[in-house]
């Protein structure tokens, strides 16, 4: 318990920081503040006093920090002037495809990595072996957003069977099941460009893990009492090899999250990525900064609940 | 001085003399890293006279396929030529590369040397920062900075930089704060040897190895990020780069592959490449951590 407090009071400063760090960005922009809340568009005078008098310009530079924070901690992340919408709405209106599309990529990037680095550990130096090897350096190479382009050239251009763009049928999904697997058509092309690289590291880390664990006495303990191999690997060796693999994963989640960025604009698919992308080439400046806010405020939460899971899991892990 | 080496240090002192070159030399996979790294130098710095084209000035043929006569690799949506592109793009990709991972590894080392050095409050309080500048996102974060602040060659290697350098830092510290109190800096320290000398003589150049081996590592960590920025339409405008050009394939993949295919491929295997020398160099180093991790 103790150990949860700790690290939620350590999350706090962090969360502060990653605050005030949007802060000092839009601070030290070079122009016109009232320009950067706006974006570069042709904004009435009235409403561009409104912005003023709103974000408190006219204020010292703490007492506007004060105020954004406060304007953070109530949701309110401005309006965006390109989208006529408030940040808040127009975020959480493309938050669902996101998170389809981002945990669809972490469960297969954990569940094959996990596999291929089981099965490289258990026969290591084989063939298999190698091939899991050569996966993984690739995987932690190849820019994935060209590797979505790769995807769509040789499944959607070459053999036409997947959809290249967007996440539903122009015409209209069909009705209930069979809109359900139209809708995996879009969603397998994306999900595999954007898993591969985590599949990659998830495999390695499971490798190292497994091996480290199946030379310990134990397995040679329940190998000698007649334990079965999948008994082995199972439930002796991945249940102990499980912590660092665990930590992985959720400290990557944030980071699979910004990485749908570019994912999102190679396949058109309409979240919160595509929203940045779109944002940064019309300079709708509140909407880039929410987008940030909102990853980082992500990493941070996803490393304090991989922190307290892992001390869940493995007991022995102490303070650090 | 006659204290047993602890297994660390040992792994340390082995890893000089000629074993880590003969070790280094027999894995084929690094010499052939070794040897397309030297390739796409060699063709980064001979650019004017291996690429044939201007890469930013096009002509007339617009879109040929690779093969075509005077445009091996082909010609783009401007009808400039892709193999000319993709040899000027290589210039950006291992300048950003290279100072990006000399920049990381230089605050890096200072870094982590002052807090694995002097431990207590230095420690906690430069740890705290370097914990800090890991939990940013750094994709989405040099995205905004390059977004916020224009463009450009210098700047785009800057942000990469400030948001690479905590993983040397935390490795430097690590190793500083275990040598430290090995039997041979104190003996330095007996003999009257000042903290910065003994830093700089003594410890840093123990540590000179897994430094190497992040550096590897930043290279294609930077390449990478600075090839993402590009294909955000972010690189610098004045300058062909591999990700710009990804970028503009992305709109004719359907009537011109080429136009991201050796673009992707160049990326793809230089990035490799540095991942596998990186990775070559930590076991020649360290011949008894066969596990990678």
């Amino acid at each position: 318990m103790w150990f949860v407090a700790r690290r939620l009071l350590h999350a706090v400063p962090l969360l502060f920081c990653v605050v005030v760090l949007n802060f000092v960005l839009i601070a030290a922009t070079p122009g016109d503040p009232v320009t950067i809340l706006v974006g570069d568009f042709p904004a009435p005078p009235g409403y561009v006093e409104q912005v003023k008098r709103e974000f408190g310009l006219d204020q010292p530079i703490y007492v506007q920090l004060m105020r954004y924070l406060g304007h953070v901690l109530t949701g309110d992340l401005g309006y965006s002037f390109a989208n006529r919408q408030p940040v808040s709405t127009l975020i959480l209106g493309r938050l669902a495809a996101t998170l389809e599309l981002t945990l669809t990529a972490l469960l297969l990037a954990s569940l094959l990595g996990i596999a291929l680095g089981m099965l490289a550990a258990r026969w290591r130096g084989s063939w298999l072996d190698s091939g899991v090897q050569g996966i993984a350096s690739t995987g932690y190479s190849i820019p994935d957003f060209w590797l979505g382009q790769l995807l769509i050239l040789v499944f959607s251009i070459w053999l036409g069977w997947l959809p290249s763009q967007g996440n539903m049928s122009v015409r209209g999904a069909p009705e209930g099941f069979a809109g359900f697997l139209d809708h995996l058509r879009y969603l397998l092309l994306p999900a595999l460009a954007l898993s591969f690289r985590y599949l990659a590291l998830i495999a390695r880390i499971t490798r190292a893990a497994m091996l480290e664990v199946l030379s310990a006495d134990f397995i040679l303990a329940a190998r000698s009492r007649g334990a079965s191999e999948t008994s082995v690997m199972i439930t002796h060796a991945l249940r102990n090899a499980a912590a660092p693999v665990i930590t992985v994963i959720g400290y990557n989640l944030g980071f699979i999250l910004a990485g749908s960025a570019l994912i999102e604009t190679v396949f058109g698919w309409p979240g919160i990525g595509r929203l940045l992308f779109d944002s940064i080439s019309r300079r709708d400046y509140p909407v880039m900064m929410a987008i940030l806010l909102m990853v980082s405020v992500t990493v941070v939460l996803a490393n304090l609940a991989t922190d307290i899971l892992h001390r869940a899991i493995d007991p022995r892990v102490g303070d650090r | 001085m006659s204290a047993p080496l602890n297994p660390q240090a040992e792994a340390i002192a082995t890893s000089r003399g000629p074993g880590f070159l003969r070790r280094l030399c027999r894995s084929r996979t690094a010499m052939l890293a070794l040897g397309f790294i030297g390739l796409v130098i060699l063709l980064a710095a001979l650019a004017p006279f291996v690429a044939g084209h201007d890469p930013m000035v096009g002509g007339d043929d617009a879109m040929l396929p690779p093969l075509s006569p005077g445009h091996w690799l082909g010609t783009d949506d401007l009808g400039r030529d892709v193999w000319a592109q993709t040899v000027y793009g290589a210039r950006v990709s291992l300048m950003v590369g290279l100072v990006t991972a000399l920049f990381a590894v230089s605050i890096g080392v200072v870094v982590g040397g002052l807090a694995g050095y002097y431990g207590g409050w230095v420690d906690t309080v430069l740890m705290r920062v370097s914990e800090f500048f890991q939990t940013l996102p750094r994709f989405v974060l040099a995205l905004i900075v390059i977004a916020l602040f224009g463009s450009g060659l210098w700047k785009v290697i800057f942000v990469i930089a400030i948001l690479s350098w905590p993983q040397t830092a935390r490795l430097v510290r690590a190793s500083v704060s275990s040598l430290r109190q090995q039997p041979f800096v104190d003996a330095a320290r007996v003999g009257g040897m000042g903290d910065r000398a003994l830093l700089l003589r003594e410890i840093l150049p123990n540590v000179a190895a897994p430094i190497i081996v992040t550096g590897s590592l930043d290279v294609a960590a930077a390449i990478l990020l600075e090839a993402g920025l590009g294909f955000f339409g972010l690189g610098d405008p004045n300058h062909i780069s591999w990700g710009s050009m990804l970028n503009e394939a992305q709109q004719y993949l359907r009537i011109a592959w080429w136009m991201s295919l050796f673009p992707g491929l160049a990326i793809a295997l230089t990035v490799l490449s540095f991942n596998v020398l990186g990775d070559a160099l930590n076991d020649a180093l360290n011949p008894r951590s066969r596990v990678r991790s």
